[in-house]
């Protein structure tokens, strides 16, 4: 059955079939949504879509959508799955603020996304899944390709599981079969018009499904079948092409967040010669760092999978005793679990890295949806004065530095470490340049007393990094005993002597500012004066950056600084922040950091706050930005 | 990647009680039980062949968790009920340590009752001891998960309302591999008994009856007075039935195969159809076992359970070891993933 088009149910929009499709055209920039049931394979279809655009050489970000549940009401709301990818021939830092094209395969996907989609632009939807019933599922009143609700928009409609279906005759294969076919078919179709090879997708086919040749045969036929349709029906007018990006030569692979934590970790280990420990309870959006690293036996990684998150940080508690790169990963609600234990690493002031992959709160919150309401849990969140470091990867890809960077504070100043990540970082990818493994930085982690053992004290100072000694059970002669309790300094000594007490609790905030040493000076983008400065943290950093940027090019005084430690701050902050007339602070939630640089530094830093599940768009940044250039308020 | 390997030293002096106690003063209250279980263990490490710096001794809080400062070994005095985690941890890092857990019966059947389960039917090879008083000692007397009910202290003026928790039964529903139970008074026993929960490989599971003199004193009273306790205790010893009594004159037989009873008899002419212990029976045997209760029996002490099973400390290392094959571990590949692409200059 052909598809029915705008074109004709409208002669004037047609173009004779006889022409030749012009040439493609050239673009800049574009974002598509894809959009489905979550058995329609809309991760899987976003996965390949990225992989044949990068090799394409487009720089380019994705963010997956995913539903917290796990098998919702097929072709219900809740039952929407996305994935968003943003290409470029330029840099680009986010997965767009509003997709130029969404791929729908069923109504409910239509009716959630829609509001997203730019003015004017394109739907590509599976007609087959307008029925009734599917509208009754998806609460649509009446057929949305028959009322005016689609009129600002190019709709693309294509009856995609009816011709996967012909192009798979002869298959023997069952409707439903040949249903998860279909967004091979919508690749295909996506893969013409942007102009994607489609070999890397067909060998990754033939991989996937080696064991099941009919579904080697089925699939590649739907995705040729799908380009195959986009080139010779008269719907698809045109193609476009997006130029290769300047990027720096090398080797890339793509990577989201937790991978590039996890293959962090693994480094962490051979840098530091310190088998890695990882012991977790499983949690979203957190336990793919787990998953990847369950897989790396080969490597000496030892993973734990704990009863509960308390179990988890005490087993990490106790292999760091022993002598292991001890990590503890987990979310939000878990972080709160682990919060007792972290003040007794802090106590007993062992080398421990948490990592908190931020979601939604409080509570069990919105598991599946990115926040950054942690920074104050988990800068405060301990009984007692009980400081930790932290540290804030800015990308998917830069996940992978910081996390060994978070591992050599932690082993290096015997003192817990907290890893602020969030589900925008750990789930969304970009293009990585693949490190070389002897450019990375080893780390020196000694275990000798140091002294004879009739000398030794297990709460001795080095004098640089105020770091004790890390001495094992199993060294002999050096038996010692550490704990909870209150200690005295040099000695270890349980102690509840007032002016120790208050002595060890200066020493452990000392700790944390020694760490200065060890943590590069913040550079502006931008002028080193001017009249706004913006300050982020985290996941912000691609729509600020991309907006400062975009008002530089207008001439407007902004520059940006984005944090990587939050404790302790780079010495250079207070300076920077003070050579500007406002400071902004956009966040994921009702303004921590904003407070933190508020109350440290007496700066009269101004809130921007989002806190909708979701990344801020570069519009809502440059807005905020304008209005405070412009004065309108203070 | 180094793994650091700690070889063991070639043997020294023998070791001696002495060469276990620390440099630090015991604080418990005159008359507490838990410095018998002290000196015991004191006396049965040295018996061990394990040289001093492979022993480890991690606790949670309470009075009984102040243990790990007063033996001169590695020690870790950590946080409420989480001491199973953390020695779970340990063991896994290290497997060449011998890690014993020291926990009360708040610590370890309260607030850490998770941890203490799930080490358990992990099979850990860890040595769990759980001094069981009957009442919270740090915090001053208030009723614990095994208080009996109808417990009066300062937090139940009234009485208690909770139906105690059995330590032994909850180790058995966790699939213990080894578990006993001794007293803090009977020395011999308790030294026996700790020998054998040191030796055996898996999680070895003690629950010691522990006398709090000043919040629970006399909890025990028949169990540990010499004067009583051989008609109020009976003691288990695999293959051997289950007699008990001063003179010897008392046994438990199975009455219709299914309830225990007791029988009385002269000492030379023992029945025939008594019970007769067997460690290596099936947990239900032993939990039938822990079902003999006073007032209608007496107590039994001594190993309950004892089976050889795989430990997760080991079964985790075997993944490991097998999982190495030459190349296997090249993180160059690793780093670059299954897909990469080359940009050109
Ligand atoms: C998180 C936490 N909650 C409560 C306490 C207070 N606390 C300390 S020990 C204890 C109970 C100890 O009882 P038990 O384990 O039976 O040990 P015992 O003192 O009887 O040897 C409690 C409630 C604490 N230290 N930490
Ligand atoms: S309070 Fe009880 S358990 Fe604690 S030390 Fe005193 S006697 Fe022992
Ligand atoms: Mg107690």
């Amino acid at each position: 059955m052909p598809a029915k088009t705008k074109a004709e149910r409208d002669p004037h929009l047609a173009i004779s079939p006889k022409n030749r499709k012009p040439d493609a055209s050239e673009v800049e920039a574009v974002t598509i949504r894809f959009a489905g049931d979550s058995g329609d394979g809309v991760q899987l279809t976003g996965g390949q879509f990225t992989t044949a655009t990068a090799l394409s050489g487009n720089d380019l970000s994705t963010l997956p959508d995913y539903p917290a549940e796990i098998r919702a009401p097929v072709g219900t709301l809740p039952g929407v799955s996305g994935f968003q990818i943003q290409f470029s021939s330029r840099d680009v830092l986010t997965p767009g603020d509003r997709p130029d094209v969404l791929v729908a395969f069923n109504p409910a996907a239509l009716k959630a996304n829609l509001k997203d989609l730019a003015k004017g632009g394109t739907i590509i939807l599976n007609t087959d899944a307008f029925t009734l019933q599917n509208f009754k599922k998806a609460s649509i009143e009446t057929n949305p390709l028959e009322d005016e609700s689609l009129a600002a928009y190019k709709v693309v409609e294509v009856p995609m599981t009816t011709l996967t279906g012909n192009a798979l005759e002869g298959l023997g294969l069952s409707p439903t079969q040949v249903s998860r076919c279909k967004n091979f078919f919508a690749l295909g179709i996506m893969y013409w018009v942007y102009g994607r090879s489609l070999e890397a997708t067909i060998a990754w086919i033939k991989k996937k499904f080696n064991k099941v040749p009919t579904m080697v045969e089925a699939n590649t036929r739907a995705l040729h079948a799908g380009h195959a349709f986009a080139e010779t029906t008269e719907i698809f007018q045109n193609s476009y092409r997006v130029k290769k990006a300047p990027i720096a030569p090398g080797k890339y692979r793509n990577i989201t967040g937790n991978e590039a934590a996890a293959l962090g970790l693994v480094a962490a280990q051979q840098l530091s010669s310190h088998q890695l420990f990882y012991s977790t309870y499983p949690i979203t959006p957190a336990s793919d760092i787990l998953h990847n690293l369950a897989r790396l036996k080969a490597f000496g990684v030892k993973t734990f999978q704990a009863e509960d998150e308390i179990a988890a940080v005490g087993a990490a508690i106790g292999a760091s005793f022993g002598g292991l790169l001890a990590v503890t990963g987990t979310s939000g609600p878990g972080l709160a679990l682990k919060s007792e234990a972290i003040g007794l690493a802090v106590m007993t002031e062992l080398p421990l890295l948490v990592i908190n992959v931020q979601r939604g709160g409080p509570s069990t919150g919105l598991p599946t949806k990115t926040e950054q309401s942690d920074l104050l849990q988990a800068l405060y969140g301990r009984n007692g004065e009980s400081p930790v470091a932290i540290v804030a990867p800015a990308t998917p890809g830069e996940c992978f530095l910081a996390v060994i960077q978070a591992c050599r504070l932690a082993m290096k100043y015997r003192h817990p470490v907290l890893f602020l990540s969030d589900g925008y970082l750990g789930n969304g990818s970009e293009p990585w340049k693949v490190p070389g493994i002897e450019t990375l930085p080893k780390f020196e982690i000694s275990h000798e007393p140091g002294v004879p053992p009739e000398d030794f004290q297990p709460y001795a100072r080095d004098p640089k990094t105020l770091a004790r000694p890390w001495v094992l059970p199993g060294t002999a002669g050096y038996e010692h005993r550490i704990g909870g309790l209150e200690k005295q300094d040099i000695t270890g000594n349980v102690s509840y002597d007032p002016d120790n007490h208050e002595h060890m609790v200066h020493l452990r905030a000392e700790k944390i500012e020694r760490m200065k040493a060890d943590i590069p000076e913040i550079t502006v983008l931008g002028e080193p004066k001017g009249k706004v400065l913006v300050a982020g943290w985290g996941s912000t950093y691609g729509a600020i950056t991309t907006a400062v940027k975009q008002l530089q090019s207008e001439g407007k005084s902004v520059s940006a600084i984005h944090l990587r430690y939050l404790n302790p701050f780079p010495s250079n902050l207070e300076a920077i922040l003070k050579n500007f007339d406002k400071v902004l602070v956009p966040e994921m939630n009702l303004g921590q950091l904003q407070m933190i640089l508020r109350g440290r530094f007496l700066v009269d830093a101004i809130g921007l706050h989002k806190v909708k599940g979701q990344p801020f768009k570069i519009t809502e940044i440059k807005e905020k930005i304008e209005s405070l250039l412009e004065n309108k308020e203070s | 990647m180094a793994d650091r390997t700690f070889p063991t030293p070639k043997t020294g002096p023998a070791l001696t009680r002495k060469d276990f106690v620390s440099d630090q003063m015991v604080r418990w209250c005159p008359g507490c039980g838990d410095f018998a279980i002290l000196a015991q263990v004191q006396k049965t490490l040295p018996k061990l062949g394990i040289p001093k710096e492979k022993i480890v001794f991690i606790s949670g809080i309470g009075c009984s968790s102040r243990f790990p400062y007063y033996v001169d070994t590695y020690g870790f005095h950590s946080i409420h009920g989480r001491a199973p985690a953390i020695a779970t941890g340990l063991k896994c890092a290290r497997p060449d340590l011998q890690v014993w857990v020291v926990t009360g019966d708040g610590d370890g059947l309260s607030i850490g009752g998770n941890h203490l389960i799930h080490a358990i039917r992990r099979n850990i090879d860890i040595n769990i001891l759980l001094f069981n008083n009957r009442i919270y000692g740090l915090t001053k007397g208030q009723y614990s998960p095994t208080s009996e009910r109808g417990k009066v202290t300062k937090s139940s003026p009234v009485g208690s309302l909770d139906r105690p928790i059995y330590p032994l039964r909850t180790a058995l529903a966790s699939e213990a591999t080894f578990v006993a139970r001794s007293v803090d008074a009977d020395v011999q026993h308790l030294a026996e008994t700790l020998e054998r929960a040191a030796t055996h490989k898996g999680t070895s599971f003690v629950e010691i009856y522990q006398n709090c003199i000043v919040f629970n004193n006399g909890a025990f009273e028949d169990i540990e007075n010499r004067a009583t306790r051989d008609d109020f205790v009976v003691k288990l010893e695999h293959g051997k039935p289950l007699i008990f009594g001063k003179d010897r004159d008392h046994g438990i037989r199975m009455k219709g195969g299914l309830t225990p009873e007791v029988v009385t008899f002269k000492p030379e002419e023992p029945p025939k159809d008594l019970l007769v212990h067997n460690e290596k029976a099936g947990a239900e045997f032993a939990y039938m076992l822990t079902q003999l209760e006073p007032p209608e029996f007496p107590t039994p002490v001594g190993v309950f359970r004892s089976v050889e099973e795989a430990t997760y400390n080991d079964l985790l290392d075997a993944q490991i070891e097998s999982a190495k094959k030459p190349g296997a571990d090249d993180l160059s590949k690793l780093l670059a993933g299954p897909e990469t692409w080359e940009v050109a200059a």
